[in-house]
């Protein structure tokens, strides 16, 4: 049993057919509908090399609903002629007929009618030929039988442009027998069931081929952010090297941890309505650790610690200001703080990645908000080659091990060093990373023995990519 | 970082050789600068205005270099050859020295009316320079470079110089009433008050920019010669009387600011850059100034500096381990003479008047690492031994994301800030009501307060992904902020979990069978004993009326969830019914 009756006629049509049959051809014999052909003709395709069949395209003329009636009843114009008795007609009863308005002015260039303007009641039309010859009847005749060939290139247009022409493109299958041609073929399962496995029946019945090509169907499921999975990834790297999280749940921070107690001076351009968010409320910090402040405030302008400080008026005011963060380091100063009133002192290792502010337009290539990674390891006589190992070893976790460092300058940081590796696709070296000591300035007024250095280094997560999936 | 651009051919010239683009890379690398672009004026008027605007423009190759933000000796072509020679050793740093000129001193005398506005000046002399086109240009440049960055844009310090031979001493800074201020400034023809001067710089794309230091003051800063010749309003714009040209011999230099310390350090860099091109080089001619007090000073100061640090405290530092001698001798090349002393442990470091930026030992155990050569230091991993912890509230906000993604939900990173309509109008509430912190100084709207709720950043993302087919189910675990008195900053942060469920029907049921899902995960039982949650019918006006719901856990309101009103979905430009929850997690630590 083949698919549907029209398949079975293909196949013992096919069977009986020199070289091979037109799809059209068939459908027409048939008396069925092209598309009905065509599906036996898809369907027959699918069971393997039954059949063969070549996609062709022809253009075909064909009547509109139109050009159909014309054929049948004659043009507009031809019945116009024909209802216009020899005694005349009023020219009113005339264009009040169905092919009236149409026929009557093609009628009236083809000079088969006339109008009389002067008759008594109204103008009137009267024939001007005894007999006409229905030359647009015709043609579309010709046409119907399929002899459209035998019009001139012009006629066939002129009718187009009438609309009662159309050209059309008509896909049919030149269709022969393929390799493992049969007359007798069976429907193919398309897939298992489980009546079939109670059955048994499965072990009779043939299965469609699968078609390994086509796409699988996506599971349903939720995503991780992608930048997210990334800062994952930092948090396991610093987990892994025992560095331990700082808490940096605090968007809002004051000017005075955010800047002067990393000893950056009040005049800073970092510290300018143009870089950072302020707040207008809360605008001011309630509380700051007095004592505290006085050290910075007397670091900053007179100097001490060994330093010569920056040598200018310190207001409190402006350490006051709050504002939103624009770097975790503020949140470091603070950890940095806490572990300094802790006696006696322990080394640290710790690690934040949080979000950031800058006080920026939006565009292509600036945010006003981005993700700081940071480090940071507090210990008795850490030096600049601890960094760089430190360093080496993060990025190495990274997938980076080429790296370099280039003297730079940060505001809180003496050593200072940036960081930068070697890009195998763009074949330079590109900063990755910013990097330094804490200034003593910085450390010595939280109250942090003298010989305890800290490094500290960060990096933006936003210019991350995923690291690889670690190897074992 | 401020970027200087120099002639290639020029700094090559005065460096005495040639190098290739990689090995001056190479070059600016190990000293702590960047050669950020090689370029030319043809180059980059092309680039900004089109290549028809660039015909006829020079060709001449120039470096942009990256200059630290602290290193104002390096600012100009003169700093930065002076800078690398030394580094190079192929010459000694100079000895800045100040002379007492031949006749009678230039005086400058302040009056106590600039006490309000612009109480400091100093001054200096460049006795018989000799300027080419070049070098008059690299000091016009300097001058700019040291007005963006350490006079903060002309607030903080703001140079003068004067052809001296058109001018007659002593001068007088002062400040009057900008009516009565009048003189002809540099480049007009003819003469206007300040207040004119004012109106005309408003649409002066460079000056406009400092209008403001001086703009609302009832007296402007003027400096006046004995004739009455105005030498210049600072910070705005000089006289064109005693204009600078190429023929210029004998320049006066006056820098007047809010801030004496980088008054001094402006002068200081400007006369030990340009007295190279002086007759005796590297020697500048004093000038006095006589403070309203009757105090007189006698500037540039020039100071150098004597510091003393031990030679193991830079090793110990940098992590390397040189002999006292070898350390001097890469402190010297930093341009930090330097020798050892004492009992050959002691380096004695002098600090030249253009190192401005060293101002404790670190500075000096920097400069020795750099001319050690960073690259060069043994890495070494510290030997502390640590034992790591999670922050616990990100602990748990990392455990719940990706079960909240195990569930089907999908993770949104939202901004922090927005707009007050986010946050207020756009959900029925009155801002007054969210205790939402405002910021005063945003460039746009979409930063005007930080978050309360998590929900509209959500909304906002479904809005911008209407096209991704339905459901769309989106969740986010993050900050938002609120005032909060007892804080010491007066705010304070609290992590939300946000989900959101958008579809044609409402989903109410799934938006409260993830709330279930996440309370069997936090091991929450339902109910109301034992620490258990429970759903109570609420109102809010974010949510359609009957279909909301308090959320109650551990004896605490910890949130809502509901079907989001229609006002709400069309005020985020929404078109299909939306369910939502959030709910703070901190109860949950």
């Amino acid at each position: 049993m083949a698919d549907g009756p029209v398949a079975d006629v293909l196949l013992r049509r096919l069977e009986a057919a020199d070289g091979g049959l037109d799809s059209a051809e068939l459908a027409a014999e048939l008396g069925v509908e092209h598309q009905a052909v065509v599906g036996a003709v898809k369907s027959l395709q699918a069971l393997g090399e039954i059949i063969e069949a070549e996609l062709r395209s022809t253009k075909r003329w064909e009547l509109t609903a139109e050009g159909e009636e014309i054929a049948r009843e004659g043009s507009h114009e031809a019945r116009v002629f024909r209802s216009v008795p020899p005694e005349g007609l009023a020219q009113s009863e005339l264009m009040r007929l169905p092919s009236g308005k149409v026929g009557f002015s093609k009628a009236m260039s083809n000079k088969w009618i006339r109008v009389d303007k002067s008759a008594a009641d109204g103008p009137r039309v009267f024939r001007v030929v005894d007999s006409m010859e229905d030359d647009v009847q015709r043609r579309l005749q010709l046409v119907r039988g399929g002899q459209a060939e035998k019009l001139a290139e012009k006629e066939r247009s002129e009718l187009r442009k009438r609309k009662l022409l159309t050209e059309v493109t008509l896909k049919t299958y030149w269709v022969s027998k393929g390799s493992a041609f049969s007359t007798s073929v069976s429907k193919q399962e398309a897939e298992l069931s489980p009546e079939m496995i109670s059955s048994g029946s499965w072990r009779d019945r043939p299965f469609k081929p699968y078609n390994f090509s086509a796409r699988g169907v996506l599971p349903d499921s939720g995503h991780l952010h992608p930048l997210l999975k990334v800062r994952t990834q930092f948090r396991q790297i610093f987990l892994e090297m025992g560095f331990t999280e700082m808490p940096t749940d605090n968007f809002i921070e004051s000017s005075f941890w955010n800047f002067d107690a990393l000893f950056q001076p009040q005049q800073h351009p970092a510290r300018d309505q143009h870089d950072t968010f302020f707040l207008q409320d809360p605008a001011e910090a309630l509380q700051l650790p007095m004592d505290y402040v006085h050290r910075v405030k007397r670091t900053h302008s007179q100097g001490g610690y060994g330093s010569q400080g920056y040598k200018y008026t310190w207001k409190l005011d402006e350490a006051r200001k709050n504002l939103l963060r624009t770097h975790t380091t503020a949140a470091s100063a603070r950890a940095l703080y806490r572990l300094a009133r802790k006696k006696p002192f322990t080394p640290i290792k710790y690690f934040s990645i949080d979000r950031v502010f800058r006080n920026e337009t939006l565009d292509a290539t600036h945010l006003a908000e981005f993700h700081q990674i940071e480090g940071v390891v507090a210990d008795h006589g850490l030096t600049l080659g601890h960094l760089m190992g430190v360093l080496r070893e993060f990025f190495t976790k990274l997938g980076i091990t080429q790296l370099r460092f280039k003297p730079a300058y940060n505001p809180y940081t003496e050593p200072s060093m940036e960081v930068f590796s070697y890009h195998q696709g763009l074949k330079k070296w590109v900063e990755v990373g910013n990097s330094g000591l804490f200034r003593p300035e910085m450390l010595l007024p939280m109250g942090l023995p003298e010989n305890v250095s800290v490094i500290a280094w960060g990096l933006s997560l936003e210019r991350q990519r995923e690291p690889p999936v670690p190897r074992p | 970082m401020p970027t200087v651009s120099v002639k290639r051919d020029l700094l090559f010239k005065a460096l005495g050789r040639t190098y290739t683009d990689e090995e001056f890379d190479e070059l600016c690398f190990e000293f702590g600068l960047e050669l950020d672009e090689i370029t030319s004026e043809k180059e980059i008027i092309s680039k900004e205005q089109g290549d028809k605007k660039a015909e006829g423009a020079s060709d001449v190759v120039l470096y942009k270099i990256d200059v630290p933000a602290n290193r104002y000796d390096l600012l100009c072509l003169e700093g930065l050859v002076r800078g690398l020679q030394v580094f190079k050793e192929r010459i000694k740093a100079p000895l800045y020295k100040r002379v007492m000129p031949n006749g009678e001193i230039q005086k400058l005398i302040i009056t106590e009316e600039t006490a309000k506005i612009r109480p400091y000046a100093v001054a200096a002399v460049l006795r018989n320079i000799k300027f080419t086109k070049d070098r008059y240009d690299s000091f016009i440049e300097l001058q700019e470079k040291l007005h963006q960055n350490i006079c903060r844009k002309r607030a903080l310090v703001a140079i003068g110089a004067h052809d001296l031979d058109s001018l007659s001493g002593p001068f007088t800074f002062t400040a009057k009433r900008p009516s009565d201020i009048k003189f002809k400034p540099l480049s007009k023809t003819k003469e206007y008050t300040a207040c004119e001067l004012m109106n005309i710089y408003k649409t002066d794309n460079h000056l406009k920019h400092y209008l403001h230091i001086i703009e609302n003051k009832p007296l402007y800063p003027v400096i006046y010669d004995s004739n009455g010749v105005v030498l210049s309003m600072p910070p705005i714009i000089n006289g064109n009387h005693s204009k600078i040209t190429l023929n210029t011999r004998n320049v006066f230099i006056e820098c007047t600011g809010t801030d004496f310390t980088k008054a001094k350090i402006v002068l200081d860099i400007i006369v030990t850059m340009f007295s190279e091109y002086c007759e005796n080089q590297f020697t500048v001619e004093a000038a006095e100034v006589v403070f309203p007090n009757g105090k007189s000073y006698t500037f540039p100061e020039l100071a150098y500096r004597k510091e003393m640090v031990r030679a193991d405290l830079i090793n110990k530092k940098v992590g390397i381990r040189e002999t006292p001698e070898n350390l001097a001798k890469l402190l010297t090349r930093m341009c930090l003479k330097s020798e050892v002393i004492g009992d050959g442990n002691q380096i004695e470091i002098e600090i030249p008047p253009t190192r401005a930026d060293i101002i404790h030992a670190c500075d000096i155990v920097e400069d020795a690492a750099i001319a050690y050569g960073y690259n060069n230091i043994q890495m070494t991993l510290p030997k502390t031994y640590t034992i790591a912890n999670q922050f616990p509230l990100n602990k748990l906000t990392e455990l719940l994301r990706h079960d909240m993604a195990a569930a089907g939900f999908t993770e949104a990173l939202t901004f922090a800030l927005c707009s007050q309509e986010d946050i207020a109008d756009k959900l029925g509430v009155d801002i007054s009501a969210t205790k939402a912190v405002h910021i005063s100084n945003p460039k746009t709207a979409e930063f005007q307060v930080a978050r309360t709720t998590l929900l509209p950043g959500l909304l906002k993302t479904i809005a911008a992904n209407r096209k991704m087919p339905l459901p769309l189910k989106l969740f986010e675990i993050s900050d938002i902020v609120v005032k909060d008195s007892s804080r010491d900053v007066g705010a304070r942060n609290y992590r939300h979990l946000c989900a959101v469920y958008y579809n044609k029907n409402p989903g109410f049921e799934i938006i409260h069978g993830l709330l279930d899902r996440i309370m069997q995960l936090l091991d929450v039982p339902p109910g109301e004993k034992k620490g258990g949650y429970v759903i109570k019918a609420s109102e809010g006006p974010a949510f359609f009326p009957g279909r909301c719901a308090e959320v109650f856990a551990r004896g605490q309101s910890i949130g809502k969830l509901g079907v989001l009103h229609p006002d709400v979905i069309t005020k985020f430009e929404l078109t299909m019914p939306c369910s939502s929850l959030e709910i703070n997690i901190e109860p949950f630590l």
